[in-house]
C-alpha cells in the first residue's frame, strides 16, 4: 500500500511541472506584481474577449512567455505595446485579415481596417495627428467585451457615452473647432427616450447616423439619406413635396432643418402652423401663399388631435372608475395611428391627403367616444345601483336589529316573570 | 284543498328525509351567550361567504377559458362585455381574499378561546385543513386570470416548493406539469380550483358543521354565565346581520375598486420588480427573505420550510398538546404562543408591503 502511495506521490511530482509549464504565462505573473498602468493588461485580460477565444498575451505582443527571466521572456518575437499611430496597424493585423478571423469567427466583418481609413478619426492619425480616436479608445485595450455585451462600451447604450468621452469634452475638441454639445442635445431627443427609457436597442445612437468604423458628419445632402434609413415613408413624402426643390435651391439640408440634427425632438403639432417657434415661419413669411398652407394644416391637426386627446381623458376617467376600457383603448390606439400617419403626410404637403387621413381617423374617434361615454355611464349606474342596493341592505340590517332588540327584551322579561313566579 | 296538499307533500318528505326530527332538533338548539359569543359569529360568516365564492364562481365558470391563449382574453370579455361579468368576477375576488382574512380571525379566536379542547379536537383539525384549502384555493385561482403578476407569484411560489428538501424537484413537476410555468400548469390549477379543492373543501365543511352542530358551541374555560339563546330564529338573526354588513362590504369594495386583470403574462419578459404573492402568503415569503443563507451549515430556506411544516403540523395538533385546556384548566403557555404567531403573521405582512426593498 505504501510503495503504491510513493509511487503515485513520484508519478505527481515527475509530471506538475511539465502540465505547470503548459499553462505557465509570465508575463500575467510579473504584471500582476506591479501597479495601475502596468498591472492594468493582467487585471483586465480575463474579461478580454480575446482571452475567451483562447488568445493570450504573445499573440498581440510576441514574447516567450514560458520564461520567468524578463530578458528571456521578451525575446526576438517581442512587439511589445504598439506606439498610438500604429494602433489600427496592430488590431488590424488580425481583424483586417479574412483567413485570420475565420479561425475564431467568421461571421465578423474584416473591413473594420479599411473604413477607419475613410473616417475623420483615421485621415488625421494618418496626417500624423495622434489625437484622434483609434481602436482602444472606443474598445478599450485589455478587457474588450464583444458588442452585445450591456457592459461593452460599444453596447448601444453606451455608445453615446463613449462618443462623448472626446466629443463632448471641450479641451480635446478645441484644436479641431468642434461643439461639445451634441451628448446633450442628443440625451434631450426622441431617439435617446427611445433607447434610455423604452430600452429600446435598435434606436440610433452616434454610429447609426455618422458610421462607426469609418465615422464621418454627414453632409447637408447626406443627411436626408442617413435618416431615411429608418423614415423611407417620410422622406419619400419630402421628395415629392415642392419643398425638396426649394430646400435644395437655397442649398439647405433636409430634415435637421425643420427637426435639428443631434436634438430630434419629439415631433408635435406645434412645429407646424404660424406661431411663434413653428418650423414654417422660419421661411414663410405672413401673407405667403406657404403661410396661409400651414395654418391650414395646424386648423385641420389641431381639432383631430384635440379629439384625440378628449376621448383618452374619458377613457382614462372610465378607467379610474374602474370600468373594463382596455378593448375601447385598443382602438384609441388605431386612431393614434390615423393622427401619427396624417401628421407624417404634411411632409408631402398635400392638403386633400392630409384631410382624407384627419377625416378617416376623426370617423374612427367617434367610435371610441361614443364608447367611452358609455362607459362613464356604466360608472354612474354601478354608483346608483350600489347606493340603491346598500339602502336596501341597510333597512333589512335596521329592521333585523329591532327584530333582534325585541326578541330579546321579550326574552328577557319572560325570564323576568319566570324567577318571580 | 291547498293546505291539504301541503299536508300531503310535507308527510312525504318527512317520512322520507325525517324532517320532523330536524325540525325538533333546530328547536331544542341553544347557543351560549356570554361576553365573548361576538367571536362566534365569524364561523356563519366564513360559511356564508364560501356560499358566494360557490355561486359566483359557478357562474364564472359560463365565460371563463382554462387556455394560455385565452384566459386573460376571457376575464377581459368578462369585466368588459359579459352583463354584471365585473360584478361577478370582482365579488369572486374580493371574498376569497375577505373570507380567507375571516378564516384567520376565526381560527385565532377558537385558539384563544380554547375551543378545540375536548370533544372538539376534530372541529379544530378539519378547521385547520379548511384553512389550509382555501390558502390552496386562492393560490391556485390567482394564477386563472393568467397575468403578469399572478404567473411570476406562481413561480417564485412554485421554485419556493422546489427548494424543499427530498421532494421539492418532484412536487414542483407535479405543481407545475413540467419545468415551467405553462398551459399545463394553468390546466392543473384550474382542475384544482373547480374541481378536487371543492370537493375537499365541501367534504370537510360538511364534517366541520356537522361537529359543530352535534356538540354545540363551546363556551370560555371559566365561563360562568350559563345562559343560552335559541339558535333559531335568535342566533341565525345575529348571523343575518353580519352577513348583510358583509354584502355591503363588498358591494362597495366592487364598485369602487373593481378587481384588476393586469396586464397578459409574457412568459419571455423579465420578471417585474416587487413580485409577491397573495397577502396571505406574504408572512411566509418575506421570512423566507429575511432568513439568512445558511444557519449552521444547513441552508436557511430549506430551513425556514421546514420549521413552516412543522409548526404548521403542531398547531394543526394543538388540541392533543394543550392537556390543561382539555382538563378545563386555563393553559397562559398556549395562549402566549397563539399571542406571538399572530404578532408573527401581522408583523411580517405589514413589513412586506411598508418594506418592499427587504
Amino acid at each position: 500500500m505504501n510503495i503504491r502511495a510513493i509511487r503515485l506521490f513520484a508519478a505527481a511530482a515527475l509530471f506538475a511541472p511539465l502540465l505547470a509549464f503548459g499553462q505557465k504565462n509570465s508575463c500575467i505573473e510579473c504584471h500582476n506584481q506591479l501597479d495601475d498602468e502596468l498591472k492594468a493588461p493582467a487585471a483586465g485580460l480575463a474579461a478580454d474577449i480575446h482571452a475567451q477565444a483562447g488568445l493570450s498575451c504573445k499573440d498581440c505582443h510576441g514574447g516567450d512567455p514560458s520564461q520567468d527571466d524578463v530578458d528571456k521572456a521578451k525575446d526576438k518575437s517581442f512587439k511589445g505595446s504598439p506606439k498610438r499611430k500604429a494602433i489600427p496597424q496592430f488590431c488590424g493585423g488580425c481583424h483586417a485579415d479574412a483567413v485570420a478571423m475565420r479561425a475564431f469567427n467568421p461571421n465578423l466583418r474584416t473591413d473594420q481596417l479599411s473604413q477607419y481609413w475613410t473616417s475623420r478619426h483615421g485621415q488625421r492619425l494618418k496626417a500624423g495627428d495622434t489625437k484622434p480616436a483609434v481602436c482602444t479608445d472606443c474598445h478599450g485595450v485589455h478587457g474588450i467585451q464583444s458588442a452585445k455585451f450591456p457592459k461593452s462600451l460599444t453596447f448601444p447604450w453606451n455608445i453615446p457615452q463613449t462618443c462623448g468621452r472626446c466629443h463632448a469634452d471641450k479641451a480635446t475638441m478645441e484644436p479641431y473647432k468642434l461643439p461639445t454639445g451634441q451628448l446633450d442635445d442628443y440625451k434631450a431627443s426622441v431617439h435617446a427616450r427611445a433607447l434610455y427609457d423604452k430600452k429600446d436597442l435598435s434606436a440610433p445612437v452616434c454610429n447609426d447616423c455618422h458610421g462607426n468604423h469609418g465615422a464621418f458628419p454627414p453632409s447637408v445632402s447626406s443627411v436626408a439619406s442617413v435618416c431615411r434609413q429608418c423614415h423611407p415613408s417620410t422622406g419619400d413624402l419630402f421628395v415629392k413635396s415642392p419643398h425638396k426643390k426649394a430646400f435644395d435651391d437655397m442649398g439647405a439640408g433636409e430634415c435637421e432643418v425643420c427637426h435639428d440634427n443631434h436634438k430630434i425632438l419629439t415631433p408635435s403639432t406645434a412645429m407646424i402652423g404660424t406661431d411663434q417657434g413653428a418650423s414654417c415661419v422660419q421661411c414663410h413669411d405672413k401673407g405667403s401663399k406657404g403661410f396661409e398652407a400651414a395654418a391650414e394644416f395646424r386648423r385641420e391637426l389641431d381639432g383631430f388631435e384635440s379629439g384625440f386627446r378628449t376621448a383618452g381623458d374619458l377613457l382614462a376617467q372610465a378607467k379610474h372608475k374602474g370600468v373594463e376600457v382596455s378593448d375601447v383603448e385598443f382602438r384609441l390606439q388605431d386612431v393614434n395611428t390615423f393622427l401619427v400617419t396624417a401628421k407624417n403626410l404634411t411632409h408631402g404637403l398635400d392638403r386633400a391627403e392630409v384631410a382624407k387621413a384627419v377625416t378617416d381617423g376623426e370617423k374612427a374617434l367617434v367610435e371610441v367616444r361614443a364608447a367611452g361615454e358609455k362607459a362613464l355611464d356604466e360608472a354612474r349606474f354601478r354608483r346608483r345601483g350600489l347606493a340603491v342596493i346598500t339602502a336596501i341592505l341597510a333597512l333589512f340590517g335596521v329592521a333585523l336589529a329591532l327584530k333582534i332588540r325585541h326578541m330579546t327584551r321579550a326574552r328577557s322579561a319572560a325570564e323576568g316573570r319566570g324567577s318571580h313566579s | 284543498m291547498a293546505a291539504k296538499i301541503g299536508q300531503s307533500v310535507w308527510k312525504f318528505l318527512d317520512e322520507r328525509f325525517l324532517l320532523s326530527g330536524l325540525i325538533a332538533f333546530g328547536k331544542k338548539k341553544t347557543v351560549p351567550e356570554h361576553r365573548r359569543s361576538f367571536w362566534y359569529f365569524f364561523g356563519g360568516i366564513c360559511l356564508f361567504l364560501t356560499g358566494i365564492q360557490i355561486a359566483t364562481g359557478i357562474m364564472l365558470l359560463l365565460y371563463y377559458t382554462p387556455s394560455v391563449d385565452a384566459a386573460h382574453e376571457s376575464i377581459q370579455f368578462i369585466m368588459g362585455v359579459v352583463k354584471f361579468g365585473w360584478l361577478i368576477r370582482s365579488v369572486h375576488s374580493w371574498t376569497a381574499n375577505i373570507l380567507v382574512g375571516l378564516l384567520f380571525v376565526h381560527m385565532f379566536s377558537t385558539f384563544f378561546l380554547k375551543a378545540y379542547r375536548k370533544p372538539r379536537e376534530l372541529t379544530w383539525v378539519t378547521g385547520f385543513l379548511l384553512l389550509v384549502i382555501f390558502m390552496a384555493f386562492g393560490f391556485s385561482g390567482y394564477l386563472l386570470p393568467w397575468n403578469e403578476l399572478s404567473y411570476n407569484a406562481t413561480r417564485v411560489g412554485t421554485d419556493i416548493a422546489g427548494s424543499l428538501p427530498f421532494i421539492g424537484h418532484w412536487l414542483k413537476t407535479f405543481i407545475l406539469g413540467g419545468a415551467e410555468v405553462s398551459q399545463a400548469t394553468l390546466s392543473r390549477f384550474f382542475w384544482f380550483h373547480v374541481a378536487i379543492l371543492p370537493l375537499a373543501a365541501l367534504a370537510l365543511i360538511g364534517i366541520h358543521i356537522l361537529l359543530v352542530q352535534t356538540l354545540g358551541m363551546s363556551k370560555p374555560i371559566g365561563e360562568r354565565n350559563t345562559k343560552e339563546i335559541p339558535f333559531f330564529p335568535d342566533f341565525l338573526y345575529k348571523d343575518a346581520l353580519g352577513w348583510t354588513l358583509m354584502l355591503v362590504l363588498i358591494g362597495v369594495l366592487c364598485v369602487f375598486l373593481p378587481w384588476e386583470i393586469g396586464p397578459k403574462a409574457d412568459p419571455l419578459a423579465s420578471t417585474p420588480l416587487g413580485i409577491k404573492p397573495e397577502w396571505y402568503f406574504t408572512f411566509m415569503f418575506t421570512t423566507l427573505k429575511l432568513v439568512p443563507a445558511h444557519i449552521l451549515s444547513i441552508e436557511g430556506e430549506k430551513l425556514a420550510i421546514l420549521a413552516f411544516m412543522t409548526g404548521g403540523l403542531l398547531w394543526l395538533l394543538v388540541p392533543f398538546l394543550d392537556k390543561r385546556a382539555g382538563r378545563e384548566k386555563r393553559s397562559p403557555v398556549f395562549t402566549w404562543i397563539g399571542a406571538a404567531l399572530a404578532l408573527y403573521i401581522a408583523i411580517m405582512t405589514i413589513l412586506t408591503y411598508t418594506v418592499p426593498k427587504l
